[in-house]
């Protein structure tokens, strides 16, 4: 049995205070200071410690932040001195799709690694649209050979980057015909792309990439943010090619395992050009999810040559060209049955990108038809980003992304990817599933909104005039 | 005189104060150094906010809770109006914008911690019925009834009673006097005078509540006939004695916040006295595995009923399930192998601690689950052979009534018995040392902070002031026991199913 995957969990803290969303305030001209019953003694997170006693060497933001909000000492202090307000800053975090809770529990999971947990039940809407319509299934009782997360069994995460062979084929003295030479198979359904802003500099992108490498799993930039200092992780890079620049980057192309190529007219002719440089390398097409993109992804993967079609929507997980854009569910889905319909699916791997944000969106993306995910944003958060966008018009970055360590960097976006893979594991478990490769498509382990308020609540209230709803 | 089934007596509100110095209000009355202690406002406010007990020798500081805020100011006793000095002033808790979240908003915590004070309902405006999660629950509405209809009967003859056994196999009568019963919390997880408080609530109101995971302290033992012991996937502290003395024994496959994966009790809340009870080692991890490693089929689960069945010959049977999306078929099965009460736990219920991407995103809420299960049970024709009793995101009054109407008998609540012993859900139940509030923690100090008998008459108060919520709902559509309402789905309506004129009929309407 091959040794069992494992990604490096390192506790890497914050190099800035966290925004958190509350913060606890006092009234200090409402304190007597001598009442002898200060429940700054009694906090059970231990907030008050360094400030009770010193005051000079107080931490304040620290202070402000901690606070886990059981109000003990808003209710306990005899002179009510302690409140709890809104931090003013907590809504200035990112902004629309990405909110600031999202922001907030990707900046922990790349300080801890862990699967974030918490008591209580859960807290949000009831329901929303995109993702957050689509509910996992689990399974009761009956399933043999399921053990749970805990358990002695191992859930694989790994899917295929080449396309497979329809079946495999033997000469007469019993050897393959056709050899695969090339195998690309990554651990994880996750790969990394460049973000679009923030301040992406050698150390950024050095992070991303060796982060990349470590977890075996690869990253898509083009040749231009291509260095000679990332030729050691050329194995982990997947250059994104132009029809007019193709010619320029024949020497990447031999080093890569991969390359992509943008989708143009005369894909195929380039294609050829690359493989006669490198006869090894997989091809991945790149193509935009506009209107047109499920009859180029028909076309495309018509293609003997082609192993990879990767999908980019936009960053907050939309269709392009179009002034209603659909959501990125939706647009799997659809991308999925086309290639289903035809017969095309089976001949090669869909990776999409744009709006993937949470771990969540990887088991649902995956349910609804991707084989894996890129991202590029949360690679930022796990830097600190604030999503503040000061970058975009050249103001400085409020927590120095400039100056990041390297290691610290690729430390934290491995934690993120390994909480994200502890989370995807988790909801395996409960689908009863054991295979990522498994799970893809596997559309009876999801139960969407819509579905559900109809079978269930249709025979009742009878037709939903909601916005948005069926 | 017709002649009357026994009428049920249920136990007096007796007041229980919160804990803490300074209760959280929803307004905040501020008396400036201009007050020259006149105590006019004292004798004006009928909510008794400027009270000042019997020895009035100077303002004391107001009971904010009572204040019925902005609204009072159309009274001519409106004390800010009306001090000489002008000295009052009044604002809405700025606190309240911190507290609460979606599903409890800080009206509901609000609403439900005057209830457990006093066993009435709040007389100051909150919304304690409905949360802002914006579907299921809360957007469901009891439609608007008929005048006509109002039966004039008081609350001690309206039966809010639920029988859990229904097949008349020879097995216990028992039957619970109001529609709800606690929710499994294991000691462990809980501390123990909340586990005690809610035995000894149980007892008073004549229902139940549940061990839970943790195995059976002997300080429950008294209880013992309103005590549930849970049969979970960790068998820990299960043994026959405990399968014996149950009224009711409860098979656990899985719970609605974290469907299909297991629990994890850390190390730290492993101390001497939780390993004793759960036969483990102290400060040892506790996993409790998924699914039971004895049951893989309908046919292993049958086996498992028929061996509790032979160590308590009395005793009902009762299966708590999570809600996949055939959970109607899985209802069915677990009637065929001789359970009294199904007890399907939805996605959005609490617990001690589980991952955020299960409470979300695994299984459907249990809006969904009752019509579903109880609609199937009906065509399969066994609906009056089975109990059905749901969990999982019931939060209030309306919750409960709303969920019987969907078709469930009863429903089990964990949550809001914690809330009416002052939780704040501020969501740490396992990290440091447990809950700081002293509820879900067993710290040498911290689980110690709340009286069992201050925890009995908070938990026993809110349920007084629910039954007064049912009853008032039930006389509106003329009806003398809530068994009337099961499956009354038809007196429901969905605002996102209604005409935008209609819908704003009900969107005043807070019941």
């Amino acid at each position: 049995m091959p040794e069992k995957y494992h990604i490096n969990i390192n506790e890497t803290p914050a190099r800035f205070p966290l925004v958190s969303k509350y913060a606890i305030v006092e009234t200090r001209e409402k304190c007597t200071g001598s009442c002898r019953k200060c429940v700054r003694k009694n906090c059970a997170f231990g907030v008050f410690k360094l400030n009770s006693h010193n005051m000079q060497k107080a931490k304040e933001r620290q202070y402000l932040y901690g606070c886990e909000g059981c109000f003990r000492c808003v209710q306990e202090c005899p002179g009510g001195v302690f409140s709890r307000v809104k931090n003013p800053d907590w809504d200035n975090l990112g902004g629309g799709y990405w909110t600031p809770d999202i922001i907030h529990q990707t900046w922990k999971q790349a300080e801890n690694g862990r699967v974030p947990v918490s008591g209580a039940g859960y807290r949000g809407k009831f329901a929303a649209c995109g993702f957050d319509s689509i509910w996992t299934d689990m399974s009761e009782i009956v399933r043999p050979t399921r053990d749970g997360i805990h358990g002695r069994e191992y859930i694989n995460t790994s899917v295929d980057i080449n396309r497979r062979p329809h079946h495999l084929s033997f000469s007469q003295d019993g050897k393959l015909d056709r050899s695969y030479t090339t195998v690309v198979e990554i651990p994880i359904p996750l790969l990394f792309e460049v973000p679009k802003f923030g301040i992406i500099n050698r150390r950024v992108l050095n992070a991303m990439v060796s982060a990349a490498s470590e977890l075996e799993t690869l990253m898509f930039l083009r040749p231009e943010e291509y260095s000679d200092d990332l030729e050691p992780l050329a194995s982990s890079i997947v250059p994104r090619l132009k029809a007019s620049n193709q010619v320029q980057f024949n020497n990447l192309i031999k080093k890569c395992r991969i390359v992509e190529i943008d989708y143009c007219e005369n894909i195929l002719q380039i294609i050829i050009a690359a493989k006669t440089i490198n006869p090894d390398v997989l091809i991945s097409v790149g193509i935009e999810l506009d209107g047109k993109a499920v009859e180029r992804a028909i076309e495309t993967s018509e293609l003997d040559e082609v192993d990879l079609l990767h999908f980019y929507a936009d960053a907050n997980g939309n269709g392009l060209g179009s002034n209603q854009p659909r959501f990125l569910s939706s647009l799997i889905q659809e991308m999925h049955s086309a290639l289903v319909e035809r017969g095309l699916r089976f001949r090669t791997n869909l990776v999409f990108s744009g709006g993937i944000a949470l771990a969540e969106h990887l088991a649902k993306a995956i349910i609804y038809g991707a084989d894996a995910l890129a991202i590029s944003t949360p690679l930022l958060l796990a830097l600190e980003c604030h999503m503040c966008y000061r970058c975009l018009s050249g103001e400085s970055c409020p927590v120095s992304m400039e100056e990041i360590p390297e290691n610290w960097g690729r430390q934290r976006i491995l934690n993120l990817a390994g909480a994200w893979r502890d989370q995807l594991i988790e909801v395996m478990g409960a689908m009863g599933i054991r295979e990522a490769r498994r799970l893809r498509g596997d559309i009876g382990r999801s139960m969407c909104f819509e579905n559900l308020e109809k079978e269930c609540f249709g025979p009742i209230f009878g037709k939903s005039v909601a916005k948005g709803s069926v | 005189m017709e002649t009357r089934k026994e009428v049920v007596e249920f136990p007096l509100a007796k007041l229980a104060p919160s804990r803490y110095h300074n209760t959280i209000s929803q307004y905040i009355i501020k008396r400036s150094a201009s007050c020259n202690e006149c105590g006019l406002c004292a004798r004006l406010c009928p909510q008794g906010v400027h009270s000042s007990g019997n020895v009035y020798s100077g303002a004391l500081k107001p009971y904010m809770d009572r204040c019925t805020g902005f609204e009072c100011a159309a009274n001519e006793y409106y004390c800010i109006d009306r001090c000489p000095q002008k000295a009052l002033s009044i604002q809405l808790n700025p606190l309240l914008e911190t507290l609460g979240d979606y599903r409890w908003t800080a009206e509901m915590l609000l609403g439900h911690w005057v209830m457990a004070e006093t066993g009435d309902l709040p007389v100051t405006k909150l919304e304690y019925s409905t949360g802002k999660s914006n579907g299921g629950f809360d957007r469901i509405r009891f439609k608007t009834p008929r005048q006509n209809d109002y039966l004039h009967i008081p609350d001690k003859e309206i039966d809010t009673s639920v029988k859990l056994n229904r097949r008349n196999d020879g097995r216990l009568p028992l039957s619970i006097n109001i529609p709800v019963y606690g929710g499994g919390m294991s000691f462990g997880s809980t501390a123990l005078p909340v586990l005690i408080g809610r035995a000894r609530a149980a007892k008073k109101l004549g229902t139940l509540t549940c061990t839970g995971e943790g195995g059976y302290h002997d300080k429950i033992l008294p209880y013992a006939g309103n005590v549930i012991t849970q049969v979970a996937t960790g068998l820990f502290g299960v043994r026959e004695e405990t399968i014996r003395r149950a009224p009711m024994v409860e098979f656990k496959y899985a719970q609605g916040a974290k469907p299909g994966l297991g629990g994890h009790l850390l190390g730290d809340k492993v101390t001497a006295e939780v390993a004793a009870i759960r036969q483990t080692v102290i400060g040892n991890a506790l996993f409790s595995p998924f699914p039971f490693h004895s049951v893989y089929s309908v046919e292993d689960h049958k086996k498992q009923v028929d061996w509790v069945k032979q160590v308590n010959i009395e005793g009902l049977i009762s299966v708590k399930v999570s809600t996949p999306v055939d959970c109607d078929m899985v209802a069915v099965g677990i009637y065929h192998a001789g359970a009294h009460v199904i007890h399907f736990d939805g996605s959005y219920g609490g617990t001690g601690a589980a991952p955020d991407i299960a409470k979300k995103n695994i299984a459907m809420p249990i809006e969904y689950a009752i019509p579903r299960v109880h609609r199937f049970l009906v065509s399969e024709g066994i609906r009056d052979q089975i109990t059905l009793i749901a969990s999982g995101g019931i939060r209030s009054a309306m919750d409960v009534a709303k969920a019987i109407a969907l078709g469930a008998d009863g429903v089990v609540i964990g949550t809001a018995e914690l809330v009416a012993v002052e939780c704040v859900r501020c969501g740490h139940c396992e990290s440091g040392r447990g809950c700081p509030r002293g509820i879900a923690t067993t710290d040498s100090e911290l689980g110690q902070v709340i009286s069992e008998e201050w925890a009995e008459r908070r938990i026993v108060n809110m349920y007084l002031a629910w039954r007064k919520q049912w009853c008032e709902l039930l006389r509106q559509y003329r009806m003398r026991s809530i068994k009337e309402l099961v499956g009354r789905s038809d007196l429901l309506v969905h605002l996102d199913y209604l005409e935008e004129q209609e819908r704003n009929n009900y969107l005043s309407y807070g019941g």
